[in-house]
């Protein structure tokens, strides 16, 4: 029975399917699977921030690898969220040098107050915390980093507090 | 060569192979899990950790390339140490279920922690568990047990050149698996459960049913496809259990299909025939053999000899195909074939002493260009395609077939031929090769006077002009074909202008057995000239002749024209069928079953379509009465008086055809050439056989049957056709050939030109090639 693939251009907007052609034209022709990481992110975005696997599928299916190689470096890279999370996402380190600063308080601040642990999102859909490790930034320790951009450094509770409240 | 040291031997290496290689060679074992002399190295097991003299650390056999003056220890007590530890490793996550585990008493790494492992394990934490997703009827899974070795990963993306299992999340996390719930659906999947070197990947079929300390193993050839793959099948108190691969570099390499793996169930159904049954007004009694045998000679003495006709199967040994032609010769009666697909034998007289690859199949993976016609590879012969797959490496591959058949290795030209005419697109191929038409044969020169040669075809010539070693090979969709001699015709002007050899890759395992064997009605055994040649298959059939003897085939289903054989048998006067099997049609048209031993069950040879003869012994004894079919025909022999009929076994019979095949002389003619029609204004039907569907042991085996290669009956419809129609998916058509007509469901498939209507040979419908009509139902 011929199934029904949807093709990666009905599934993002034009402007993010661009983007993903500009990944494409990054190497050369014979090595499109190179541009798999870039676009899945590209997808990742366009779907509020977890990909489906019908965008595995179709990510796959655009640079001609199996299917199961988008499985593969999606599920490999923490980058990648295979389910939905809330709306904004806070990674706190929790390796050696964070963890001696007192990122194990700030987990259990979270916990406490949002009432959410590792890899948990709150009841609004707003928050989901993770606990990482190293993101390479022990000098500022302890830190954590918001939507998988901004690093936030020297944390107190209070400081996160305030920094999860300015969240829009 | 390099010179190395393994423990104390001094060998000989060839530059650039690694280490475990020289020490397999020379019989040295080290251990291993991950390494596969059929796959990439890996080397992510570190099993086979060895020392090597002036090197730090330990380094792993299987990626560690020989060296001039290398000195290694496998079983020093450094490498000692460094394979336990890896051992404790490899156990930390392993569950200790050996007792209920499958793959217990052949299982690599129970095998391997009998020398490497502890007694007690360190580790006292859990252990981690992994769900299981079903991926389809064959392979059942525990991947719980697997140790990522990635054998099974690897075997998808090198051999079978379609990755469905893959390696999925990170570290402590890893899983092997579909991650999706998917079946897995290659037709060579089976072999991942050979490589798994565990528990993880094992025969659903075959789970559960025995121990393999308890397994008798014989060696055999497998009855499907005309490679001669080898196999050994498994028995326990006479009772096929499973078949696996038998190792043969030149034909089979280490794999199996899934077809030659799981085939066999069908020898263990309910539906085998056991004990000879006459029909007797109407209804079947059992009876014995004596009574049989004493009827069908009675019956076919009182027909003339003209109005006799016999079938054989193409997976008919070639012990059983000479008795079935010998006996209707010695009746009088020419009227004798094995092609019952083949819908045009004009040709059959410039055709060789029997169908041939024309190069040998090893040498499939090394050409550097191929013509591919009319075939859907991998579903006709599975492992010719891994072998062709290979060749795509640095050879091009281009193919004319009536569709757009999915391939797993890239095709460089895909020339889809609208209405079915290969001929034409052939022609225009054929022309784009003609440098010098003054040099052309007179016929050839008149058959392509008027090609216009496309881009597409042109291209195809050009691939083929390159290279030296260069091949066109005929499918089963080609010799199925209406116009199969003006293919062949074609495709041999193609070869000889390109310098390519041409060949085919026939239907069933002995094709080129029977042929010799002269059960074809045109040359008696050995390619012995007839002076009055008999009717082919298709005529019998269509001729309504008066009896037929069926050795082990269901016309209804294996013939080129279902309806006109399945009405020829119906009116026949007398039927006798030759059959392992007691149910489908042949209990409505037959007059007397007499039971015969299947695959597994006789002995024989079958003749590859490189011209190996293989020969077998029976593994397991015949169900009930069940009796081998050359026993059978030799007794009838024996029953119509008839002379030479004294054999004492099977290679007696064999001896025989033997020596008249050795001092066969068979002069291959040339074919005449005629223009290429266009191809015509009306509906044609695509009759593909499907990959389970070809033979009446494949048909009845369940668990192939519930795979997605299962054959379904539906009529593929071009996407403007479904249009024009206005049918969709799943939507009901009525689709008619003559008299017979069906419903059958909508499957849109862009693979398909316009005019070229896809329904597979199971359908109760007439010829496989032929014009029809389709109308909403």
């Amino acid at each position: 029975m011929a199934t029904e693939v949807k093709n990666l251009k009905e599934l993002i907007a034009p402007a993010a399917y661009a983007e993903c052609e500009v990944w494409v034209s990054k190497y050369p022709a014979e090595r499109k699977r190179s541009a798999l990481m870039g676009c899945l992110a590209v997808a990742q975005r366009e779907n509020g921030g977890w990909l489906t696997n019908e965008l595995m599928d179709a990510v796959a299916d655009y640079l001609e690898v199996p299917h199961i190689a988008a499985y593969e470096v999606a599920s490999f890279y923490s980058m990648y969220k295979l389910k939905p999370i809330g709306k904004h996402l806070v990674d706190v380190c929790t390796n050696i040098s964070c963890m001696l600063n007192g990122s194990e308080e700030l987990m259990a601040h979270v916990k406490n107050k949002y009432g959410i642990g590792h890899g948990e999102t709150t009841a609004d859909g707003r928050l989901t915390v993770r606990s990482v490790e190293c993101l390479g930034a022990c000098v500022g320790a302890p830190m954590c980093q918001v939507d998988s951009r901004d690093y936030h450094e020297h944390l107190t509770p209070e400081k996160l507090d305030a920094l999860i409240a300015g969240l829009e | 060569m390099v010179n190395i040291e393994i423990d104390g031997v001094k060998l000989e290496a060839e530059p650039g192979s690694m280490l475990i290689e020289a020490a397999d060679k020379a019989g040295i074992k080290i251990p291993r899990f991950c390494y596969h002399k059929k796959l990439s190295v890996a080397a992510n097991c570190r099993m086979c950790l060895v020392e090597v003299a002036k090197a730090p650390k330990a380094l792993p056999a299987c990626a560690t390339p020989v060296n001039e003056g290398m000195v290694v220890f496998t079983a020093s007590e450094r490498a000692r140490v460094a394979q336990k530890s890896v051992m404790e490793f490899l156990l930390i996550n392993h569950p200790l279920d050996c007792p209920i585990c499958d793959q217990g008493g052949e299982c690599e790494l129970q095998d391997i922690s009998v020398g490497y492992g502890k007694d007690v394990s360190r580790f006292t934490e859990g252990k981690r568990a992994v769900r299981d997703k079903d991926i389809g009827p064959l392979v059942a899974t525990d991947m719980t047990r697997c140790i990522h070795c990635t054998r099974c990963v690897r075997f998808g993306t090198e051999i079978a050149g379609m990755r469905e299992m893959g390696a999925t999340g990170r570290g402590e996390h890893m899983e092997i698996g579909t991650f999706i719930e998917k079946s897995v659906d290659s037709e060579v999947s089976g072999n991942i459960i050979d490589l798994c070197p565990v528990g993880a990947l094992t025969s659903k079929p075959f789970r559960f049913s025995a121990r393999a300390w308890e397994l008798n193993q014989a060696d055999s050839v497998a009855p499907h496809d005309c490679l001669g793959t080898n196999v050994h099948v498994h028995q326990r108190r006479s009772q096929v259990m499973r078949v696996v691969p038998r190792e043969n570099e030149g034909i089979n390499e280490v794999w199996i299909s899934d077809r030659d793996r799981f085939a066999y169930e069908a020898l263990n159904g309910k539906n085998r025939l056991t004990q000879p049954m006459l029909k007797r007004d109407g209804q079947w009694v059992e009876t014995d053999w004596q009574t049989a045998l004493e009827h069908v000679a009675n019956s076919l003495k009182a027909i003339p000899a003209e109005q006799l006709g016999a079938l054989v199967s193409p997976n008919a040994t070639a012990e059983e195909a000479y008795l079935a032609a010998k006996l209707m010769r010695d009746l009088g009666s020419n009227n004798v074939d094995h092609r019952l697909r083949r819908a045009d034998v004009s040709t059959q007289n410039a055709e060789g002493l029997f169908p041939a690859l024309g190069l040998a199949i090893a040498e499939l993976e090394n050409l550097d260009a191929c013509l591919l016609v009319g075939s859907n590879l991998r579903k006709e012969v599975p492992l010719a395609a891994l072998r062709l797959r290979k060749a795509t490496r640095n050879g091009k591959i281009a193919v004319v077939n009536p569709a757009e058949f999915d391939f797993n290795f890239k095709i460089a030209e895909h020339i889809v031929a609208d209405g079915l005419n290969l001929a034409a697109e052939l022609a225009g191929i054929a022309k784009a090769l003609v440098t010098d038409p003054a040099a052309l044969a007179a016929d050839a020169a008149e058959a392509l006077a008027n090609v216009v040669p496309t881009a597409a075809q042109a291209h195809a010539a050009e691939l083929l002009k390159a290279g030296e070693k260069k091949a066109v090979i005929l499918g089963h969709l080609a010799q199925n074909h209406p116009a199969y001699g003006q293919i062949l015709g074609l495709a041999q002007l193609i070869a000889s202008l390109s310098g390519a050899s041409c060949g085919v890759l026939t239907e069933g395992a002995n094709s080129a057995g029977a042929t010799i064997a002269g059960a074809v009605p045109h040359r008696a055994a050995g390619g012995r000239s007839l002076v009055k040649p008999g009717l082919a298959a298709k005529d019998m059939l269509s001729a309504g002749l008066k009896a037929f003897v069926l050795m082990s085939v269901e016309p209804e289903l294996d013939s080129a024209d279902g309806a006109a054989a399945l009405k020829a048998l119906n009116n026949a006067e007398f039927v006798v069928s030759l059959s392992a099997f007691n149910d489908g049609a042949a209990r409505d048209y037959a007059d007397v079953l007499l039971p015969v031993a299947a695959f597994t069950e006789t002995s024989g040879s079958f003749v590859n379509v490189e011209g190996l003869w293989q020969s077998f012994a029976a593994v397991v004894p015949a169900k009930g009465e069940a009796r081998p079919a050359w026993k059978v025909l030799r007794v009838l022999g024996n029953l119509l008086n008839l002379k030479g009929y004294d054999y004492v076994s099977s290679e007696d019979v064999a001896a025989e055809l033997k020596a008249l095949a050795d001092s066969a002389t068979v002069h291959a003619g040339s074919i005449k050439l005629a223009a290429v029609n266009g191809a015509g204004e009306g509906l044609v039907r695509l009759g593909e056989v499907p990959l389970y569907a070809a033979d009446a042991l494949v048909r009845r085996a369940p668990a192939l049957n519930k795979t997605a290669d299962a054959a379904t009956a539906v009529a593929g419809l071009a996407p403007a056709l479904a249009a024009q129609l206005g049918v969709a998916d799943g939507d009901k058509v009525r689709v008619r050939q003559g008299e017979a007509q069906v419903e059958l469901p909508v499957n849109v498939d862009d693979r398909l030109p316009a005019k070229t209507v896809l329904v597979s040979s199971q359908a109760a419908l007439g010829s496989l090639f032929g014009a029809l009509s389709v109308e909403k139902a």
